[in-house]
């Protein structure tokens, strides 16, 4: 693609004898906010690594603008990285965590503090400059370590689970300050997370990992609504996944007429697309909770547990009563085996 | 134990502890203030010639200065030996890293009489090294252990992503080290260059091998003063090096907390 800004060629990256990450092609877009998203373990943070110069790969290249960076050692190579634990210099003040990398660029004292307020303030840190970091709050900390990467001017920014570290409602709010800061910056940023809630609300495109693979590649739309094996379905929301065989829905447990015909050999459904309360199926309640709008049971059907969400119009079903059910084609997503 | 019981038990327990500890030193002050010829407790009449006399015995003045410079320079390279080896036993996954972590222990089990026999009998016969040159490697050899084991406590919470950062803002490693490393371990280098001064200065066991004629350390040449003479002049010296490292503690504590180290 032409307007690719990083590229990843067969990218191979081992730690000793053992293959983290095999054969990685990837591009990333100039002034895109992609997310690398994937299960404990997959190689998000490995990727990361070898794309700021942390860790040699063992084969495959990685270019920048056109260049290869590939043997540029970290601290050439221009790119910035927010660390899950941010990382901070506990032994200075804000001001100097920020202005730490530009005093070694033998810039004027002038630009230095100007580039470094600058930098505070686009997060929202101004007047905290004489801070220590163990003064500063989680939320806080995170913003400073933010300032400290942008005001370098990385080409890229990568940011490893950078909420990771929050609660839940500084979470939302430093969602929309990442947001806000790379529409402002225009900087490329690719950051790692394992929660699909938050790649999905973020993110320009989603790079869904396992194994130290790519599962799959696209706009948060795209992979909500069609992911294309079990795997990205699991961890898009398709809590009920089956098997097809001879016009029949199989599972471990059992089979069910399917009422349609199909020629994926999987079919995937989320539970609001399972229809409750009508249908040829039946099951019976194991467990119901509120979920607000809606209802959610989980029903011992011959498939064994389905999860379905039901309108909270709906009269309550006690557990232990039995429910009818259909999966129909409208909300079935085909998947690939 | 009803509570009167109990506050008297704790009453004896500060009073024997303060005995121990305080004790020596109390009598080593009024013994070198006793107004005798020889070296007496209870003093007979106070007087403070004996710590006028200290400062006018040449061996003295000379071994003073011996231990000063072993201890401050036996220190300070045990120290630049000492802080790379904390980092590396620290940073990396290095093969053997137990071991090493365990011969640095050694001497601190091992006794020092063994060491000062063992150094003697392998390095400086065998290699027939300068009396001073053999007890400043034998007090930067003795120190070393401590300067490892102190670097390392301080290092042991700093955490490696920081040099990482540092090194994506444009360090070099060794810039890494330099500029957020050694900051931060700055109170443990400290307290090690304390602790190995005091622990230099009182060495008596491995000196003791090592000494040669005309080169001793101020707590041989003490030694060797009480053989001949034993007038109260040697508890006054006493009483005054107590002072020395006293001060140098309290100093120390009172400026980076020396105790959250040691
Ligand atoms: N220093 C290391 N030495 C050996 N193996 C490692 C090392 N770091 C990671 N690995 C292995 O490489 C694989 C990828 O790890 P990585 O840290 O990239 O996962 P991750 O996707 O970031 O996971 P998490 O979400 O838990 O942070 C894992 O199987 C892991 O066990
Ligand atoms: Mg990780």
């Amino acid at each position: 693609m032409s307007d690719t800004y990083v590229q990843l060629t067969d990218l191979t990256l081992t730690y000793g004898q053992s293959v983290a990450v095999p054969e990685l092609n990837l591009g990333i877009r100039e002034g895109e906010l992609i997310a690398l998203l994937g299960p404990s373990g997959c190689g998000k943070t490995t990727t990361m690594r070898a794309i700021a110069g942390l860790l040699a790969p063992a084969s495959g290249r990685i270019t920048i603008d056109g260049r290869d960076v590939t043997r540029v050692p970290a601290n050439k190579r221009g790119i910035g990285l927010v660390f899950q634990s941010y990382a901070l210099f506990p032994h200075l003040n804000a001001f100097e965590n920020v202005a730490f990398g530009l005093r070694l660029q033998k810039l004027s004292a002038n630009e230095i503090t100007e580039r470094t307020l600058q930098g505070l303030a686009t997060v929202g840190l101004t007047g905290y400059d004489k801070r220590k970091p163990a003064e500063m709050s989680g939320g806080q900390q995170q913003r400073l370590a933010l300032a400290r990467s942008l005001v370098m001017q990385p080409k890229v920014l990568l940011l490893d689970e950078p909420l990771s570290n929050l609660d839940a409602r500084l979470r939302l709010e430093m969602r929309t300050e990442l947001q806000r800061v790379q529409k402002e910056t225009g900087v490329t940023m690719v950051f790692v997370t394992h929660d699909q809630a938050e790649a999905l609300a973020l993110a320009d495109r989603i790079v869904l990992m396992k194994e130290g693979r790519i599962e799959q590649l696209g706009t948060p739309a795209d992979l909500y609504a069609r992911p294309e094996t079990a795997f990205a379905a699991e961890f898009m929301g398709f809590e009920n996944i089956f098997r097809v065989e001879g016009g029949k829905v199989v599972s471990d447990k059992g089979t069910l007429p399917l009422g349609f015909a199909t020629t994926s050999p999987l079919l995937a459904w989320r539970p609001d697309g399972v229809t409750v309360g009508s249908g040829p199926h039946e099951g019976r309640v194991v467990a119901t909770s509120f979920a607000g709008a809606h209802r959610e049971y989980v029903l011992e059907s011959a498939l064994g547990p389905i999860k379905a969400d039901a309108d909270i119009a709906l009269p309550r079903v006690e557990i232990g009563e039995t429910l009818t059910f259909d999966l129909p084609e409208a909300t079935a997503r085909p998947l690939a085996a | 134990m009803n509570t009167i019981g109990r506050t008297t038990a704790n009453w004896i327990i500060l009073g024997l502890t303060l005995t121990f500890l305080i004790g020596p030193f109390l009598i080593i002050i009024l013994a070198g203030a006793s107004d005798t010829e020889f070296l007496a407790f209870p003093p007979q009449g106070l007087t403070l010639r004996w710590y006028a006399k200290v400062f006018t015995v040449e061996s003295f003045r000379a071994s003073f200065m011996l231990s000063m410079g072993l201890a401050i320079f036996g220190t300070l390279l045990a120290l630049v030996l000492g802080v790379p080896a904390a980092y590396a036993l620290n940073r990396y996954d290095l093969p053997g890293a137990e071991t090493v972590r365990t011969i640095v222990a050694a001497p601190i089990i091992v006794p020092g009489i063994i060491v000062g026999l063992a150094l003697l009998r392998y390095v400086v016969v065998p290699l027939d090294v300068t009396v001073t040159m053999a007890l400043f490697m034998a007090h930067t050899a003795l120190v070393l252990p401590y300067a490892v084991r102190v670097v390392s406590s301080s290092m042991h919470n700093l955490r490696g992503d920081m040099e990482e950062a540092a090194v994506l803002l444009g360090c070099s490693r060794f810039q890494a080290f330099t500029k957020v490393v050694l900051p931060n371990i700055r109170g443990g280098v400290l307290a090690a260059f304390i602790l190995g001064f005091v622990t230099s200065f009182n060495q008596v066991p491995v000196s003791l091998f090592l000494s040669g004629p005309g080169v001793r350390t101020l707590p041989i040449d003490m030694l060797a003063y009480m053989e001949i003479t034993f007038d109260p002049s040697v508890a006054a010296l006493s009483a005054l090096l107590a002072f020395m490292s006293l001060a140098i503690v309290f100093v120390a504590e009172r400026l980076l907390g020396f105790s959250r180290y040691v």
